[in-house]
């Protein structure tokens, strides 16, 4: 079997698929926080906190109710998404005009009251959630050995950034995120109800989350600072990408994901830090994100 | 000073108001703006309303839609009182708005930009009607909306309120910064709208191309309206409408 550089495949593609893997929560989180960006101009801290009460509502329904994971998939989205909305309609609303660091300070409350509840609750040594029956084993390449749960995640996170990115640009009712991203008081003055969307915005943001958290419970364990832990790189993907861009977002993380990889292959080392760097990079040649636009 | 009767139409059309406006006050902030605005517009009517700079004609249509943050007054359209409604609640009531930097938005096409504002009644222009009027913009549907020349995001911007249903057209100075052929074409296009039964209210800071087109002219000034002149009367008028405007 060949070698790259000194590196047997199977410990290559090993990391390219772990990349991917973070890669396709990456894209999924900072996709969430694009759109709730885009539209709010809120910078929602709360978001990781949001991801893991997806992955607690999927583990909820396994353990107290016995709804299998497929129904948790779409339910923890829906449940945690209602939550945001009324968040969004009883808190966030009222900070609609005052400068993006209220938000991010409320959002930032909001996170550490939701970690500090489920902390008090389950403790946070992690709770085990199984991958669901269909998707265990794994195939092998030849190459490497796929698990078949880590393909879905890559292939569920594909499909679901694709279709959001298709709503978003393709979409009538995207036409109108859009304008009332651009210019909200003149597509109000259109007839078209804002307040609404930027509600709905903040609950489809904050249901994306939720999804990453249930995709990510088999995988991680499912603990209260599974977010937390996260959170901090998906901001560094959302900066890299351009805040509020959509597409950027989502070619930002899996790219990331996948060079966070393949540095733990090349240089392990630098992995914990590589996004920081390219952050750093990107924000000196380009501050407004390599897809985000110059105002 | 402007009385009751002057502020009427007086024209054949002097049927109740489609729209009627008393004692408009309006605020940017801590900046009191307009000072009691008084005025009505009848159905199928275009009015204009001139005056100079800062004078509070773009605030007075800002205030009929209801963009402006704080104003008090009454402003009812088809009798029915909108000071208090929300501007997507009064849009829905039948009036289309062209802002004075004319609102194309950068992140839609031109079909998307077009095909933008939802319809608020029946009755509104269908794509290819829109197109008869405005033929550039057929050729560039999937082009940026602010990649349009001048003229054609004004094209844009009127043809997008024409596919509602609005019946009452605010349009902010619709022929600022174009080349005198393209205000050629606008002057032929709201000429057809007010032959078709649109009511507009233009504000114009030319007004020879108001002349043009308007029935009546409203003169603001200082947040207030001082008069009212018929178009038919401009000529008699034209020295007390050069002092008013500074011209």
């Amino acid at each position: 079997m060949f070698e790259l550089l000194g590196i047997p495949p199977q410990a290559l593609f090993g990391q390219v698929l772990l990349g991917l893997i973070n890669g396709s929560f990456y894209a999924i989180l900072s996709l969430g926080l694009a759109v709730i960006f885009g539209l709010l101009n809120i910078i929602n801290f709360a978001h990781g906190a949001q991801y893991m009460m997806g992955a607690f509502v999927a583990w909820m329904c396994l353990n107290y109710f016995g709804i299998n994971y497929w129904a948790a998939l779409l339910l923890a989205p829906l449940i945690v998404g209602v939550f945001g909305v009324i968040i969004e309609r009883v808190l966030i609303a009222r900070l609609a005009n005052l400068d993006h660091l209220y938000g991010l300070l409320l959002t930032f409350g909001l996170a550490l009251i939701i970690q500090g509840l489920f902390r008090n609750q389950y403790g946070s040594s992690g709770l085990p959630y199984q991958i669901p029956p269909q998707l265990t084993g794994g195939q092998n390449l030849g190459f490497m050995f796929l698990p078949n749960y880590r393909a879905w995640v890559i292939a569920a996170s594909l499909v679901v950034c694709l279709a959001t990115w298709f709503l978003i640009e393709k979409t009538r009712l995207g036409a109108y995120l859009r304008a009332a991203t651009e210019n909200p008081t003149l597509t109000q003055a259109f007839g078209i109800n804002v307040p609404l969307l930027v509600t709905l915005t903040y609950g489809f943001g904050v249901a994306l989350a939720a999804f990453a958290g249930v995709l990510a419970a088999p995988i991680y364990s499912v603990n209260p600072n599974m977010g937390a832990d996260l959170i901090i790189v998906v901001f560094a993907v959302v900066v890299i990408g351009g805040m509020g861009s959509i597409l950027g977002a989502i070619i930002t993380g899996f790219g990331l994901g996948l060079i966070e990889g393949l540095t733990k292959v090349f240089y392990p080392e630098a992995a914990a830090t590589v996004i920081f760097i390219i952050m750093v990079l990107v924000l000196l040649v380009k501050p407004a994100g390599l897809f985000g636009r110059t105002t | 000073m402007l009385t009751e009767t002057t502020m009427k139409p007086t024209s054949a059309t002097a049927a109740a108001p489609l729209l009627s406006v008393r004692g408009l006050e309006a605020w940017y902030g801590e900046s009191h703006v307009l000072h009691g605005i008084d005025f009505d517009v009848a159905p199928g009517e275009v009015v204009t309303l001139l005056g100079r700079n800062g004078a509070g004609k773009t605030t007075t249509l800002k205030s009929i839609i209801g963009i402006m943050g704080k104003r008090k007054g009454s402003i009812k359209l088809e009798g029915k009182e909108t000071i208090a409604l929300p501007s997507r609640a009064i849009a829905r009531l039948g009036i289309g708005f062209v802002p004075e930097e004319r609102g194309i938005y950068a992140s839609l096409n031109v079909e998307e930009n077009l095909m933008l504002p939802p319809q608020v009644k029946p009755g509104g222009l269908s794509l290819e009607q829109i197109f008869e009027l405005f033929p550039n913009l057929k050729e560039r549907l999937k082009s940026q909306g602010t990649k349009l020349s001048g003229g054609e995001q004004q094209m844009l911007a009127i043809g997008r309120i024409l596919r509602t249903g609005a019946n009452l057209l605010l349009l902010d100075e619709p022929t600022e910064g174009l080349a005198p052929v393209i205000i050629e074409q606008i002057g032929r296009t709201i000429s057809k709208l007010k032959r078709e039964g649109f009511t507009i209210i233009l504000v114009e800071q030319n007004f020879r191309f108001a002349a043009t087109v308007a029935d009546r002219h409203y003169v603001v000034e200082q947040g207030k309206v001082i008069d009212m002149i018929p178009n038919q009367e401009l000529d008699q008028n034209i020295d007390k409408l050069h002092s008013y405007l500074g011209v």
